[in-house]
């Protein structure tokens, strides 16, 4: 079905979408986005959300992890740096949501720069414990900065902050709107990015930092940029996320989200745009599934209630092993064999 | 100046118990290039173990224990050949995650059968204080100071004269050359394997007899990364050092400035280190070529 393709011009070849089965796809998927929520219930409404929060930050995380090779164990903290500066901005600065959202991320660029410095000398493991230790630093501070954070409690914002021109922004169905809006602009930003220079520059530090250097890539610059970009978005998620639910507290942060999210990336495709999306959804989704069957033998099996967190905790190990034993590429690459199959299919040879 | 002694003295038996865990870190490191990220959890294997064959069955505590590393010893083994043999020479990455994605398992294992009520350990470890001089310390921590320094004199012979420690040096300085001269990296990685898991349930017991049986356990697995890093990941003197730093490091900053600090300054004085000696104290010093 989409065998013989053959670009005659550079403009096709250079087309964001190749084949008529690419643009329908998107149209498809574009158009379930514009009809989901008139259609969904608030439950699933949440799920869409917190499914667009977490391809934002996932699509982050890849861009440093995936498509620049440098392992951050600290996008938790990152995030925290997003979400409690946009609440102190809103609280304390008095700014509305419009003004916050950027300069929160804008301010968790810089951070992730600051904490990025350590990748100049340090690659692999050593990086991936530099970060870490950026995690446990960016945790203490939150709850022992009582003054400006509010330490272990938790944060409210105000909630004049969510208004725009007189409109309050609020709801499920409201910021469906505004996250998938950040969503596909992320998207179709970091898509584009590795068509330029900065973002082949990313890859080829991935692939060799020396002889990166050698063709002559900055690393010092570049490697910023890469931790800079890549906060930039968890910054956004961690914003996002503070006017969404009004309210913040630092466990929402912590190394578990590091986890979390660098598990996202690994499911859904280091290095792959779509699938950091993929891994997003199949993040928040398969929780909210085994919540859900546990709850139908809630009555059947009384201990259910007690086990479940850590049926969650095994599943979550399991997952990730299975992956990376199984299917070290993720989702994408899944989802990749399926097209291929098709492509010739029904006359494959 | 009795504040000092004092204050070294709990450093130094703080910084005994991170040496031992960080023993368990170094070997895997050093025999697999992997690092072991379910190590705390390995730990918390090893301190309920105890408890159920000692507390919950009610057997003599040598033979507890004794069971307690028989059975790492397994869990070590099928760890290695079901998680980690299929990821043989994957990146660094994947290997983070899927020792992240294994201590996730083991942990919700460990919640699952025990529950997560902090239970209380079998006080079979003397814990009645001790004065040397005119400091205070408990027996249980001085024993832990004993454990580490006669595992280390163990390792290090190990690693010097054993057959099996020659071959674990040869495999981590280059697994195609030790292939070729005949050595099975699959039976290497087994051993190093089932001897790391052991040596976290050690480790394990003895932290479980200072904190309790509880999830705490295996929290001391993250505080050990600062301890393995300072050291160099591939040295076991690294280690045994990076544990007594660390652990005065905290008792210092914990008695003169804050004990709010004292959990984080690891961290701080981690990434400084890490930007002057990007191998640690005693790590060997990696030099790539394009």
């Amino acid at each position: 079905m989409e065998c013989g393709i053959f670009h005659t011009t550079y403009q096709q070849d250079m087309a964001f979408r190749h084949t008529w089965m690419e643009k329908a796809r998107l149209v498809l998927l574009l158009g379930f986005i514009l009809v989901f929520p008139f259609v969904a219930n608030r439950y699933w409404l949440t799920l869409a959300n917190q499914i667009g929060l977490a391809a934002i930050g996932a699509i982050g995380l890849n861009i440093l992890t995936g498509f620049t090779g440098q392992i951050s164990l600290g996008q938790g903290a990152f995030m925290a740096v997003g979400a409690y500066g946009a609440g102190i901005m809103a609280n304390r600065l008095g700014w509305p949501i419009w003004l916050t959202i950027p300069a929160a991320s804008l301010l968790t660029a810089g951070v992730g720069a600051i904490f990025g410095i350590p990748s100049l000398r340090l690659k692999g493991l050593y990086l991936a414990i530099a970060t870490l230790a950026a995690q446990q630093i960016i945790d203490w501070l939150i709850t022992h900065w009582t003054s400006l954070t509010g330490g272990v409690e938790a944060l409210v914002l105000r909630r004049e902050a969510n208004v725009v021109l007189g409109v309050a922004l609020r709801g499920d169905r409201t910021f469906y709107w505004i996250i998938m809006a950040f969503a596909a602009a992320t998207t179709l930003f970091t898509a584009n990015l590795f068509r330029t220079r900065v973002g082949r520059a990313f890859v080829a530090i991935r692939d060799q930092d020396i002889a990166a250097e050698v063709i002559g890539i900055n690393l010092f610059l570049y490697k910023l940029l890469a931790f800079a970009t890549s906060s930039f978005f968890v910054g956004l998620t961690g914003a996002l996320t503070a006017h969404y639910r009004g309210i913040i507290s630092w466990e929402r942060f912590t190394i578990e989200t590091s986890i979390l999210y660098l598990a996202m990336i690994i499911i859904g495709g280091l290095g792959s745009v779509s699938g950091s999306i993929y891994g997003a959804a199949f993040m928040v989704l398969v929780p909210a599934f085994i919540t859900n069957v546990g709850r139908q033998f809630q009555t059947t099996i009384p201990a259910m209630a007690q086990l479940l967190p850590f049926i969650q905790q095994g599943i979550f190990g399991i997952v990730i092993i299975f992956f990376l034993v199984i299917e070290p590429e993720g989702l994408a690459k899944i989802w990749r064999d399926i097209k291929s199959y098709f492509a010739l299919w029904p006359f494959s040879y | 100046m009795e504040k000092l002694v004092q204050l070294t003295v709990s450093g130094l038996t703080n910084g005994a118990i991170y040496a031992l865990v960080a023993l368990g870190f170094v070997l895997i490191y050093k025999s697999s290039d992997v690092l072991n990220f379910a190590q705390g959890e390995l730990l918390l294997f090893g301190a309920y173990l105890t408890f159920f064959f000692v507390a919950q069955q009610g057997l003599i505590w040598p033979l507890g224990v004794l069971l307690t590393l028989v059975v790492a010893v397994f869990i070590g083994v099928l760890i290695e050949r079901f998680v980690l043999r299929p990821l043989i020479g994957e990146p660094i990455i994947s290997m983070i995650m899927v020792t992240i994605g294994l201590s996730s398992l083991l942990k919700a294992i460990v919640n699952a059968i025990w529950g997560p009520v902090p239970r209380e350990f079998p006080p079979f470890i003397p814990s009645h204080e001790v004065y040397l001089g005119t400091a205070v310390v408990g027996m249980d921590r001085l024993l832990a100071i004993v454990i580490a320094l006669i595992l280390l004199g163990l390792f290090s012979l190990f690693f010097r004269y054993s057959r099996e420690g020659i071959a674990m040096r040869a495999i981590a300085d280059d697994q195609q050359a030790a292939l070729s001269m005949g050595i099975s990296v699959r039976r290497v990685f087994a051993v190093s394997w089932s001897i790391a898991a052991a040596t976290a349930a050690v480790g394990g017991v003895m932290v479980a007899n200072i904190v309790g049986v509880s999830g705490d356990v295996s929290g001391v697995g993250l505080r050990v990364f600062p301890v393995v890093i300072l050291g160099g990941l591939d040295s076991i003197p690294g280690a045994i050092l990076g544990g007594a730093i660390i652990g005065l490091l905290e008792a210092y900053t914990g008695g003169y400035i804050g004990q709010g600090l004292s959990q984080v300054i690891p961290f701080i004085v981690l990434v400084l280190i890490l930007m002057v000696r990007p191998y640690g104290l005693f790590g060997q010093e990696i030099i790539e070529r394009v």
